[in-house]
């Protein structure tokens, strides 16, 4: 592809987009250069579901105008995007990567589609993750695991591992992932690019196919700390549409990349480095001495209660999920097995359309909910999230950003876990707390492990305390290993 | 009283007949409960629907104000607490509910704890009216109707998503004309309060029956049925009967009642199975994670509440208050018929304006309940001065009753003011001159009627009134008659 060259490994999303307002570059080159690479190498990755090309060069033809025409094309003119395939696209298939979802077009975009649209970003396609957003490697998709461009022996984490493996890939510069107990965080970690899960509230769910709705975040994935807050920037701020959208603007993080952390309060939760690998630990430490040398106040805290944000977590998400998913019944979309009555179209449509991993959360789910065990197991797990809850804000008392292993290890060989649930549900041990409590927290890619593989690390911050939390995030990229951040354009190693 | 009920058996007296209602009533919004959607009736199917009320993936409800209002205004008007209330998800399969859940209101609903007053003046306990969303329409085709037979079936969602309060009732109601009783005066506070059309035939209102019996006496409650697909007055009242019967039949025979969900079928007049307490759906109740709680502050609820029309219970009440004012004593019982009727007519603030003007309030509130009541629509556009005119000759004795009547009759037809039309009709009241020639002609003709009148038989008073006033063509007051009579007899 002619020009390629000129722009591929893509460059920060928010130079992209400076050089095409200012006329410097074309949306419709930009996005040909991402196509260009998503046809090269996407085959072996298996990043996206669907690749729209021909709506997407419309839409990049559309910024040059504007661009010619002298109007403003949006911040993120010509940035190409992906999002995470359970986000609702108008008249393009929104699968969940599930069969069950077969030949389904949402009639409307996502509040986060539309918002990314009017900024002018280019989305190309949609991409692969875990059936429903429910697993933490991405094998459990229907249309088959997406592969790290890290190792293509390895997953790239999950739910969101498209997203994630397509801005490591170098494909795109900004995807969209949802976060329900590490989606966003955990992939991000696994592929070396930099992962937010925004508060609960600050980006709008209208249109984010719900897995479990008091914990479902959607959140952005980028090369760089300063492009994902510039795509927070676009995505978040109230929504009418959703009614547990907060009644405020998104959060303005990208004036604050350069305020350095000079005096910020850094907790280290102590409890996160016993059980975590020597890379994954040993990353946090370093992390904690490159604040500590800004000038931040860098202390260990004890925090033991989150350990126990697990088993809640695998009782309110499936709980919910069983109810979020019971409408794939075959009665309005998707894919229908008829049977000889209504009961028996349901069962053998919900039979044949999901997969392992779904079925056993709805079963967990509905379980947990039925009369007689409710109190013990759904109002148990509630009272856990509280205490989770609580904790966190003791902790706040004395820090303003906690620093913790976004994940136990790096990433692991495809098949590795999927034998064993539990094993798997484990990847999330360090990501889950911030869901049950409604905060932010990212992954930012810090340094190589052993074994060549990037190495996260996570910041968490108090409700709404996004700009501490870059303020961190921007001084650990600085500080980090430059060889341990995406993109990876050498295909496998 | 139903006479088609199933076979009654000789010892029904023995039985106490306890009845609970929960009234599903829809709210006259504009919109549905969680969407922009038009909230119409007989619209063409699935043209009223969005990705909200589809339940499509990634649709989130945001709760509708009005609705909020409504259910707050019908809280008010039964006397219930308006609570701060959350919302649930009640969870089970069936092809019209877009999502296989209910978002309804479960522990903590918005309005708990008032009672409705009958004309009995018995009051009715409210246990809660809380907030729901309302379900698609099914048709099933072929077969019986029934789900389980059908070839296939249709389904309709304009009505999904519609906002509905579900008002429970205490299990205070015996037997089925007192549940009537209940849902008659139910459906007019919801008119009243703005909240419901009413409209019954249309499924505004959908009753559910909670139906036992119990010896009579007793102070425990029997084994409940819930008798479901009540949708008239009638069919309310036929299939308590029905099911009454069905458990005393029961008990009767040495069996006892179970627990379940039953139909009435209103062709065949009785009720059958649905599914048993054992088969009865768990429907996994958790918060609804897509809604915050709703927390009403007091401005809110006053603004809501504000301007609430007095419901008929206070209407009768006020009106009974009139006639024990002018009587010196408690209303009787026509009279308290006399008021429910006025009430439910909408006519007692035309007599509570008449009484106002002077009018007497016995005279008024019959003539509104009796003659007024043919035609209420005109009647309750009656210049209430007008009507006060009218009552006033009527009780001067310047018009007899039958004359007040058909002038009342005429006002309400034509308009126009009381004297004059009377005086259009020739009943200007007879001058005693020609009265008292009319008198002498009448007692000439009926010399022996006469003369038993004067021997002191009373009977026969009627009898030469009668004449007299056929004689005037009516023009006569039947009262000035009689003691002109009297009068001559000495």
């Amino acid at each position: 592809m002619s020009g390629s060259a000129d722009v591929a490994p893509v460059a920060s999303a928010r130079a992209l987009a400076a050089r095409v307002r200012a006329g410097e570059l074309s949306a419709v080159e930009v996005l040909e250069s991402a196509l260009g690479e998503i046809e090269r190498r996407d085959g072996e990755l298996h990043c996206f579901n669907l690749v729209t090309a021909d709506r997407a060069r419309s839409a990049a033809a559309e910024i040059d105008r504007k661009v010619a025409a002298g109007e403003d094309p949006g911040p993120l003119a010509g940035v190409p995007v992906a999002l995470k395939d359970n986000l609702c696209t108008r008249d393009v298939p929104t699968t969940c990567s599930s069969r069950i979802l077969e030949g389904w077009k949402p009639p409307y975009d996502a509040t986060v589609v539309g918002r990314l649209a009017a900024a002018g970003a280019v989305s190309v396609g949609k991409t692969n993750l875990d059936e429903f957003a429910m697993g933490s490697s991405t094998e459990s998709s229907a249309f088959g695991p997406t592969r790290n461009p890290w190792d293509l022996g390895r997953v790239p984490g999950g739910s969101s591992g498209g997203s994630a493996a397509a801005v490591a890939a170098g494909f795109v510069p900004l995807a969209l992932g949802s976060d329900t107990g590490g989606s966003i965080r955990q992939p991000a970690a696994l592929c070396g690019v930099v992962g937010v899960k925004p508060t609960y509230g600050v980006v709008s769910r209208y249109g984010l196919v719900a897995f479990a709705s008091s914990l479902d975040q959607i959140g952005p994935f980028a090369t760089t700390v300063g492009d994902a807050a510039a795509l927070l920037e676009v995505i978040g701020g109230h929504d009418a549409m959703d009614s547990t959208s907060l009644a405020l603007s998104a959060p303005r993080c990208s004036e604050v990349l350069d305020d350095g952390v000079e005096g910020l309060r850094v907790g280290v939760i102590a409890d996160f480095l016993d059980d975590a690998s020597l890379d994954c630990a040993g990353a946090v430490r370093a992390a904690a001495e490159v604040l500590a040398a800004a000038g931040a106040k860098v202390e260990d805290v004890a925090i033991p209660e989150l350990l126990h944000g697990l088993s809640a977590y695998y009782l309110i998400a499936p709980a919910e999920a069983s109810s979020n998913l019971a409408r794939y019944d075959g009665v309005r979309f998707g894919l229908r097995v008829d049977g000889p009555d209504v009961e028996a179209m349901n069962a053998r449509t919900r039979a044949a359309g999901f997969g392992p991993e779904v079925k056993r959360r709805i079963m967990l789910g509905t379980y947990v909910l039925s009369a007689g065990y409710y109190d013990a197991y759904y109002g148990q797990a509630q009272r856990v999230r509280t205490l989770v809850a609580r904790a966190f804000a003791r902790a706040y008392g004395q820090f303003d950003v906690l620093l913790a292993p976004t994940t136990p290890s790096v990433a692991f060989p495809i098949g590795a876990k999927t034998a064993d649930p539990l094993e798997m549900y484990l990847a999330d041990l360090y990501t889950i707390p911030s869901n049950l409590a409604g905060h932010p927290a990212m992954s930012v890619p810090f340094a190589l492990g052993d074994s060549g593989l990037p190495v996260g690390v996570q910041v968490l911050a108090p409700a709404l305390g996004e700009r501490e939390m870059f303020r961190a995030a921007a001084v650990l990229e600085a500080g980090a290993a430059p060889e341990a951040r995406a993109p990876v354009t050498g295909g496998a190693r | 009283m139903s006479t088609d009920a199933a076979p009654r058996t000789s010892s029904r007296l023995d039985w106490e007949i306890v009845v609970g209602l929960e009234v599903h009533c829809e709210l006259a919004t504009v919109t549905k409960l969680f969407c922009g959607c038009a909230n119409r009736f007989g619209a063409e199917a699935n043209t009223q629907v969005c990705p909200v009320c589809l339940g499509l993936p990634g649709s989130l409800p945001v709760l509708n104000r009005r609705a909020v209002e409504l259910a707050m205004r019908i809280g008010r008007a039964l006397h219930c607490e308006i609570r701060p209330s959350t919302f649930h998800r009640k969870n089970y399969f069936y092809p019209d509910m877009p999502k296989d859940y209910q978002i309804s209101q479960y522990d903590e609903p918005i309005n708990v704890g008032g009672y409705l007053e009958l004309a009995s003046e018995r009051r009715i306990g409210i246990e809660r009216a809380h907030i729901e969303e309302d379900t698609g329409k099914t048709t099933h085709v072929g077969g019986g109707g029934r789900i389980h037979d059908a070839d296939h079936s249709l389904v309709d969602y304009n009505r999904a998503g519609v906002p509905l309060v579900e008002i429970v009732s205490r299990p205070d109601l015996r037997g089925a004309d007192e549940a009537r009783a209940y849902v008659a005066e139910l459906r007019s506070i919801l008119v009243a309060s703005g909240a419901s059309d009413g409209r019954m035939e249309e499924g505004s209102l959908r009753v559910d029956a909670n139906v036992s019996v119990r010896p009579m006496g007793s102070q425990e409650f029997g084994t409940r049925c819930e008798v479901k697909n009540l949708n008239s007055l009638r069919s309310l009242g036929r299939a308590i009967e029905h099911e009454a019967d069905r458990q005393v039949a029961l008990l009767e025979s040495g069996g006892r009642v179970v627990q379940e969900t039953r139909h009435w079928n209103e062709a065949e007049g009785r009720t059958s199975s649905m599914r048993s307490k054992e088969e009865a759906y768990d429907y996994r109740y958790f918060p609804e994670p897509d809604l915050v709680p709703l927390v009403p502050d007091e401005d809110f609820i006053a603004e809501a509440t504000a301007g609430l029309a007095l419901m008929p219970a206070a209407r009768r009440k006020r009106l009974a208050a009139l006639v024990a004012a002018a009587d010196g004593q408690p209303a009787a019982t026509s009279v308290t018929d006399q008021i429910a009727t006025v009430v439910d007519l909408g006519l007692d603030d035309l007599v509570v304006a008449a009484v106002g003007l002077g009018a007497d309030a016995r005279l008024a509130l019959a003539r509104s309940a009796n003659e007024a009541a043919q035609s209420p629509e005109r009647a309750r556009e009656l210049d209430a001065s007008v009507f006060a005119d009218l009552l006033g000759l009527e009780s001067t004795g310047k018009l007899s009753a039958t004359q007040a009547k058909t002038v009342l009759a005429e006002l309400l037809e034509h308009g126009g003011e009381p004297e004059e039309v009377a005086r259009r009709l020739g009943y200007e009241a007879l001058s005693e001159d020609a009265l008292s020639g009319v008198l002498d002609e009448v007692i000439a003709a009926n010399r022996g009627a006469w003369e038993r009148y004067v021997g002191g038989d009373e009977k026969v008073a009627q009898l030469l009134v009668g004449q007299v006033m056929k004689a005037t063509k009516g023009r006569a007051n039947g009262k000035a008659v009689a003691a002109a009579l009297a009068e001559r007899r000495g």
